[in-house]
């Protein structure tokens, strides 16, 4: 809003001539100014550095939108082993900011990670990032070694007594190494199942010691706010949503791409302003305003500011600030069949809510594809979804049934429209091919009543999605 | 009555035809004692002692990849968290994580073979089966099918064909929507893609060329109007990439 009404240029932060050619070299990215934040932080101490991470009111960019000066805040206090954590495992769909800033100007969260590193007392630092990432991957290991050489990673970091490690670890293609304990299971080499919380990862988290996980984005985004300062950040934005923000729009608009605005500012300038909205002639039918694991929201809720408690009021949330598009002319059983699909692929299988309610929404979303669905089904997988949320170690569960269940509700009319309309056409083909058939005399049985037989939507085990190296590979 | 063995022959027989073509809907099998997966109420075999870590003595291990993994080990407090990247570089080796493979890392990381497996066996980038050594995956989820991803695998599965050299797989979101319909070809992203592109797309992977240059997502400047203050040309550490 802020920025429309100057007229003037929305504030950048992160994307700040990310495209200048070396800004992947710590000789372009030190010329603009880069390890400056880190200087003045370190002429600070730990308790004023978090004092400006508080004030900035910047809530955390992975999804949950905790704030972060109150998460550092949680890491007791005393000498031992420390562990700081980059969750670069940005594996929700329609989710590509970090890979832009890793890939451009990956100094920025690497000068993030020592301040955070600094107020939050620890040691040891990590980079979990998703293993399909491999040029920012190599980016970021490139901007490592020089970062190591000029001292900003090892001892005595700018004669400042600070010591920290740094470990770019790359992941191995797993959706649930994106929650914070699965990816802490995974960061200590075992399958990445969640755990039970609490203990939160900040009081036991990595090898059993405390630990602070952060966002990509949030991490980037604390050199920004130390250079500005915390008052000074947190007047851009709205109240409980300070800053700026990165949000990927993919989907049928037509510029997709990463874009940086304030928050609060309304979608409907997000979705048609910069991303072009859909093509000539078609409407929105839904979006997904935070990843597809967020509920949907149509068409009206365009206006609805794009900030953590706005979107959070409309039913919805931020999630990570992916907003994925989908036009009216996809039908809605294809958006459901995909999201539940990929869940199901993802769930790790140890809480059952999750392993059986995301097979079992599959199964009967088939179902009704199949045209052997009743009406009855809608209800029942409605809820399937609700026996979900909260049942399970951690959020994938939820993250399908939200917006499996958003879906359900708000276009039930069209769920029934193709139910019926499939279970028509069975009836239809089935009769105009009987008689085809019967004039050959080739049929005993009808073929309708052989489908019928059939277990709706039974798939082979393990040729879901052609993808034979899944990890629920086995059942 | 054929035996637990047979029974898995002909399921795996099975699975296989069901595999080529997901398209066809076939009623499920069971076996008489109901279950759809055979031998799972099989005892496991207490003949056999469970496999120990494997001796370095008589495990030969190449030195490249033992010095490789050894430079992973040494980066964490502990010695497990080197699991994935082992694995990875010993893939990069084998082509894929073979028995030996396993062994081999097993053998420099001093776990059991049976650690190993139950972490390749739970990350869509360790493969467990034997593959073509060129990895093609197509993302098709949301945002990529919505502009069409699903035809294009279609497209590229059926371009490859029984080409060996090929590993073309449907992948999960690989967070390059912006380019959607992508793909990731050995680690590198290209996109957005048509169905015209796909003979060129595999005869450059055949060629050893770089893939659909102008396509490569590392040429890809930010959407944002205002990130850029001014017009810069293509990054040079990435434009030859």
């Amino acid at each position: 809003m802020a920025a429309a009404a100057t007229g003037g240029r929305v504030p950048i932060l992160l994307f700040t001539d990310i495209d200048e050619p070396g800004l992947n070299t710590l000789e372009v990215y030190e010329r603009r100014g880069g390890y400056q934040s880190l200087r003045k932080a370190l002429q600070m101490t730990p308790e004023e550095v978090l004092e400006q991470l508080k004030a900035s009111g910047i809530r955390g960019r992975g999804g949950a939108g905790f704030a972060m000066g109150t998460k550092v805040s949680f890491l007791p206090k005393g000498t031992m082993d420390k562990y700081l954590v980059c969750n670069a495992d940005e594996s929700e769909p329609g989710t590509f900011k970090d890979r832009e800033l890793m890939q451009k100007t990956p100094h920025t969260l690497i000068e993030g990670i020592i301040i955070a590193a600094h107020a939050a007392g620890t040691n040891r630092s990590f980079i979990y990032i998703r293993g399909e990432y491999v040029l920012q991957a190599d980016m970021l290991d490139a901007a490592l070694n020089e970062a190591r050489e000029a001292g900003y990673i090892g001892e005595n970091i700018l004669d400042s007594g600070l010591s920290l490690s740094l470990v770019v670890h790359r992941g191995a293609g797993a959706y649930i190494c994106g929650e914070e304990t699965g990816l802490l299971d995974s960061l200590e080499g075992k399958r990445g199942n969640p755990r039970l919380k609490p203990p939160f990862p900040a009081v036991q988290g990595l090898y059993q010691g405390p630990t602070l996980i952060n966002n990509v984005e949030t991490l980037a985004t604390v050199p920004a706010i130390v250079a500005m300062g915390g008052e000074e950040y947190a007047k851009l934005g709205v109240e409980t949503s300070t800053g700026t923000k990165l949000v990927s729009v993919s989907g049928h608009v037509q510029r997709p791409g990463n874009y940086e605005i304030e928050l609060g500012i309304p979608s409907r300038e997000i979705i048609y302003g910069l991303a072009g909205g859909p093509a000539e002639g078609r409407k929105v039918k839904c979006w997904f305003p935070g990843g597809s694991s967020s509920p949907v929201l149509k068409e009206e809720d365009l206006d609805v500011p794009y900030d953590f408690n706005s979107l959070a009021g409309a039913g919805s949330m931020l999630g990570s600030g992916a907003i994925i598009v989908v036009d009216d002319a996809t039908p809605i059983l294809d958006v459901a069949m995909k999201t539940a699909k990929f869940y199901r692929h993802e769930s790790c299988g140890k809480c059952t809510p999750c392993r059986e309610g995301t097979n079992w929404t599959v199964k009967m979303l088939e179902r009704i594809d199949l045209g052997e669905a009743t009406p009855m089904d809608l209800e029942i997988m409605a809820s399937v979804q609700e026996h979900i949320i909260g049942n399970c170690l951690c959020v994938l569960g939820d993250a399908m049934a939200m917006p499996i269940g958003s879906m359900i509700a708000k276009f039930k009319d069209e769920f029934e429209a193709h139910m019926e309309a499939a279970r028509m056409r069975n009836v239809n083909g089935a009769a105009a091919s009987d008689t085809a058939l019967a004039a050959q005399g080739a049929l005993e049985e009808p073929p309708g009543t052989l489908l019928a037989h059939q277990p709706g939507g039974e798939q082979a085990p393990g040729a879901h999605e052609g993808a034979p190296g899944t990890h629920r590979g086995g059942i | 009555m054929s035996t637990p063995e047979e029974e898995i022959v002909e399921f795996a027989e099975e699975m296989e035809v069901r595999a080529a073509d997901t398209d066809v809907r076939m009623p499920v099998t069971r076996f008489a004692h109901g279950s759809r997966v055979p031998g799972w109420d099989l005892p496991a075999d207490l003949e056999k002692d469970p496999a120990e870590i494997p001796d370095p003595a008589t495990t030969p291990v190449p030195e490249d990849l033992r010095a490789e993994i050894e430079g992973h080990l040494a980066k964490y407090p502990d010695r497990r968290s080197a699991a994935l990247p082992a694995l990875a570089a010993a893939q990069r080796v084998h082509g894929w994580c073979s028995p030996e493979a396993i062994e081999q890392v097993a053998c420099v990381m001093r776990v059991t073979p049976a650690y190993l497996d139950s972490v390749a066996t739970f990350y869509d980038m360790l493969e467990t089966n034997p593959v073509g050594r060129h990895s093609v995956y197509v993302c098709t989820n949301i945002s990529c099918s919505l502009c069409g991803a699903d035809e294009l695998y279609e497209a590229v599965r059926n371009a490859a064909g029984e080409d060996s050299d090929f590993n073309v797989r449907a992948f999960e979101c690989l967070g390059a929507c912006d380019i959607a319909p992508m793909a990731s070809v050995d680690g590198i992203y290209v996109g957005p893609l048509t169905l015209a592109d796909v003979p060129q797309l595999l005869d450059d992977i055949r060629a050893g060329r770089p893939v659909l240059p102008e396509k490569q997502l590392a040429r890809r400047l930010v959407a944002d109007p205002h990130a850029n203050s001014q017009e810069f040309p293509l990054h040079p550490a990435e434009g030859g990439s």
